[in-house]
């Protein structure tokens, strides 16, 4: 190694995603070279491009009020075609469940029944609401957008960390991302062929509108927010922009007689389609916090009596709950016939009286994390925690068993990141996001990759001192070929192809529950070296 | 258009333009106090510090005045939090304003709030304002489409410009000894080269006044900025009326023009430190009536067949 990657060392027991020890693996030999050809100055140059523009453009998230820019490396993250053909089959699988894992708990309920989950795990998940029993979606469709958290473990495999199905955000990211870059590198990017990612808002638009109430010819979609002091303001404004829709907040829209307008300076205009990015709790005061001022009054009504769309449906919370997590694989042999593609990370259900002796025993080497916790929060990494934090933990646990799982300590993989003007491992992970029309689930090829700054931090998230990478999705001749053009493309936006994991032989009788628990028990997971850190 | 959005756009018309104008006051003022030795510092201060409408109990001097004006973010006159608030107004109108536009906006915001405009010389930071301020403005007329949105824009800075040069002239009115006043006022207005190119070199307070309160073509004059305002506000309600205005704002608007149109120009010059209060006062009343007209949450409450 030359240049700007010697002394570059890949931590222990870390799957690093651009060396394979002091090999450069084979997709990241064009992006290393690049990068060498620049001088130190220039890459410093760069890389202060990238900070400024963002300045300037206010790409910026909200902490505590406080606007700040969301930091950009200059390393791509590069994924080959074939790692990416796997994630973009099982996001995919992975949403055509959860979709059919809603219906199915907000109907029916057949899933109880034939007790591939038992009935109290989805009832007692804070986000299991009841309001929205009954309600039927137009099109069917409750997971508009889905943002899955995916990780790659020692081996490099991907694993599926957590379920983002209520209101993913990140995706305008990946869209500044691309663009800063272009800009920053585009000698690296000329050398490449990178599946792009600019459509995303039409095909949110298309979706949004194929969702819309039944009968509506040409349906008006709006972007609903929190407001500027929300931390994902930045990306609701960006949307609704791109998309050329309003961005309105809650005092904007009014509901009446089962209708839903916006106030414009002409008067009510009717709205068809919300796509919302406020939650579920706040989105209608008869419902629920009666205290709100973010949501509509009677929005819920209007979603009941069909005529009005909101996406992502209310109610969603409950397959992001991270109990709920642990059946996910289940529930895809059960609703799809099908293997899951991506698997889960081992997990252990703190309220199975076996996991949770085994888990009590360990706490010091295993992460423990909150069910309904989002962004990081609350989570326990056992091997960093002191005796103190220990006690503080075990106590919490045995209070509310059904509020926590734990996991062994997964060391994600690293990217090489430009720090300090030197290039030093850092932890990522992957958000791809995923738009389901109703007839398909299209994942948007690439997804945030969000890099944990601090050394050594594996809690990947911007309200933790996070940044991101913009990353690349190669397609399957890259490097660029000589003499080959380019194959025709349905655009640049691929849909996921079905997945192509053949059924399982007898098609998923539904596991008795007796099975049920062994597979549990089967699947529980193996002790594992030493998980240090 | 969304009620709120409209509200933001027209302020952000109104931000900018104060921000442009306030700059270009205190670069003359500024400039006056240097070349005039005759002049009595302290009651200049004072009176500009009237004239923008600050209360002040402290010492009047430079230094106040450009804390108050330019760079202090507390202050609610001055650039500093002009810029700022027009800065909030299009963050909260995102999907509407331009890229273009909001990035001539945010690295505006960007460079003033860092604290730069302290650090700089007086007469840099003044021309910093202004060109950032006519490249906001002019990023507002190029890229965003001439609809109802831009129209409040226009609007808002109308208004603005005619308030501004309103209370320019009552500035010019409380120093009526110095015999440079009218010439100052006519820079700080962006006028001075205009009025030499209609009137010659005839230095009077009359032609003077003539030219910022009657000029038809100069684009700062008070018939201009009210003559501007109700072409917007004719756009915004087009509808055709036999009898009276279509609404309060433009019924104030066209008031305040009529009044400037038949009255004499002795008449004005008589009462002008009263006839600049009034504009003042017009400008307030209009921005009232396009709030309750445009801003409040839609139009005049609807009958709800009954159930109200």
């Amino acid at each position: 190694m030359t240049g700007h990657f010697e002394g570059y060392t890949p931590r222990p027991a870390t799957y690093d995603e651009m060396f394979d020890g002091s090999d450069v693996r084979r997709s990241y030999t064009t992006v290393r070279t690049q990068i060498e050809a620049l001088s130190p100055e220039d890459l410093r140059a760069r890389s202060d491009y990238l900070s400024s523009s963002y300045l300037d453009q206010g790409v910026t998230f909200d902490i505590g009020g406080e606007e700040r820019p969301f930091p950009l490396d200059i390393v791509p993250r590069l994924i080959d075609s074939t790692s990416w053909q796997a994630v973009e089959l099982g996001v995919a699988q992975r949403v055509k469940a959860l979709e059919a894992f809603l219906a199915d708990i907000y109907g029916e309920g057949q899933v109880f029944r034939d007790g591939v989950i038992p009935r109290r795990v989805v009832t007692s998940s804070p986000h299991f609401l009841r309001p929205a029993m009954g309600i039927r979606p137009p099109g069917g469709v409750r997971v508009h957008v889905a943002g899955i958290d995916l990780v790659r473990d020692e081996q490099g495999a991907f694993r599926v960390l957590e379920d983002n199905v209520r209101i993913p955000s990140g995706v305008s990211y990946v869209m500044t991302n691309r663009r800063a870059m272009s800009a920053a590198l585009p000698e690296v990017f000329t050398h490449h062929r990178i599946r792009p990612v600019a459509h995303y808002p039409n095909r949110l638009l298309a979706a949004l509108r194929a969702c819309a109430p039944t009968g509506v010819a040409d349906p008006t979609v709006v972007v609903l927010t929190p407001g500027v002091y929300n931390p994902a303001y930045f990306e609701h404004a960006l949307l609704a922009r791109l998309m050329g829709v309003r961005l309105v907040e809650g005092g904007d829209l009014v509901a009446q007689a089962g209708h839903v307008y916006v106030r414009t300076t002409h008067g009510l205009h009717p709205v068809h389609v919300i796509y919302r990015r406020v939650d579920d709790d706040f989105l209608d005061p008869v419902h629920f916090r009666r205290d709100s001022v973010l949501g509509v009054p009677g929005l819920l009504n209007a979603a009941r009596v069909g005529n009005v769309t909101i996406a992502n449906a209310v109610g969603n919370g409950v397959a992001d709950d991270k109990l709920v997590y642990t059946y996910v694989p289940d529930l895809i042999r059960y609703y799809l016939a099908q293997e899951p593609v991506l698997r889960n990370i081992d997990t252990w259900r703190m309220e199975d009286p076996t996991h949770r002796e085994e888990v009590l025993d360990r706490l010091h080497e295993l992460v423990l994390k909150p069910v309904d916790g989002a962004g990081g929060k609350g989570i326990v990494i056992g091997p960093r925690a002191t005796k103190e934090q220990i006690e503080e933990l075990r106590t919490r646990l045995l209070a509310d068993p059904r509020g926590w799982i734990a996991q062994p300590v997964v060391q994600l993989s690293t990217v090489p990141t430009f720090i300090g003007g030197t290039m030093a491992p850092r932890h990522v992970d992957l958000r791809p996001f995923a738009v389901h029309d109703g007839e398909r689930v299209s994942v948007l090829p690439g997804g945030l990759t969000r890099v944990a700054l601090p050394e050594g931090e594996l809690i990947v998230n911007s309200s933790q001192g996070g940044g991101s990478k913009d990353t690349w999705v190669l397609s399957a001749d890259n490097p660029m070929p000589e003499v080959e053009p380019e194959p025709a493309e349905d655009g640049p936006f691929h849909p996921a192809i079905k997945p192509a994991v053949p059924p399982q032989q007898e098609p998923a009788p539904p596991t008795s529950h007796a099975q049920q628990e062994q597979q549990q028990l089967s699947r529980s997971p193996q002790p594992q070296g030493d998980p240090s850190c | 258009m969304l009620s709120r959005i409209a509200e933001a756009l027209f302020w952000i018309g109104r931000y900018i333009e104060r921000a442009e104008c306030t700059s270009r006051i205190l670069d003359v003022h500024l400039q006056v106090l240097i070349e005039d030795p005759t002049i009595d510092r302290e009651a200049t201060c004072r009176s500009l510090l009237a004239a923008m409408g600050v209360r002040y109990d402290g010492e009047f001097d430079q230094a106040a005045v450009l804390r108050l004006l330019l760079h202090d973010r507390s202050s609610t006159a001055s650039v500093v939090s002009a810029i700022e608030a027009a800065r909030e107004s299009a963050r909260r109108s995102r999907e509407v304003v331009s890229t273009e536009m909001w990035e001539a906006i945010n690295t505006t915001f960007n460079q003033l709030s860092s604290g730069q405009l302290t650090r700089m010389r007086p007469a840099d930071a003044f021309r910093l304002v202004r060109e950032r301020s006519s490249m906001i403005a002019s990023m507002a007329d190029g890229t965003l489409s001439h609809d109802t949105g831009w129209q409040f824009l226009v609007l808002g800075r109308s208004i603005e410009r005619v308030d501004m040069t309103a209370r320019l002239v009552l500035s010019t009115t409380y120093s009526p000894g110095s015999a440079s006043s009218w010439q100052t006022t006519l820079r700080a207005c962006g006028a001075h080269h205009a009025f030499t190119r209609t009137y010659r070199a005839i230095e009077s307070p009359r032609a003077a006044a003539e030219f910022l309160l009657l000029d038809r073509l100069f684009p700062r004059s008070i018939v201009f900025g009210l003559t501007q305002a109700a072409a917007c506000l004719e756009v915004l309600d087009p509808r055709q009326r036999r009898l009276g205005f279509g609404g309060d704002a433009a019924r104030i608007i066209g008031q305040a023009r009529a009044s400037l149109d038949v009255r004499s120009l002795s008449d004005l010059m008589s009462e002008l430190p009263r006839e600049m209060e009034a504009l003042q006062l017009v400008c307030v009343e209009a921005t009232d009536a396009v709030s309750k007209r445009y801003f409040e949450g839609a139009v005049a409450p609807e009958w709800l067949g009954g159930t109200q």
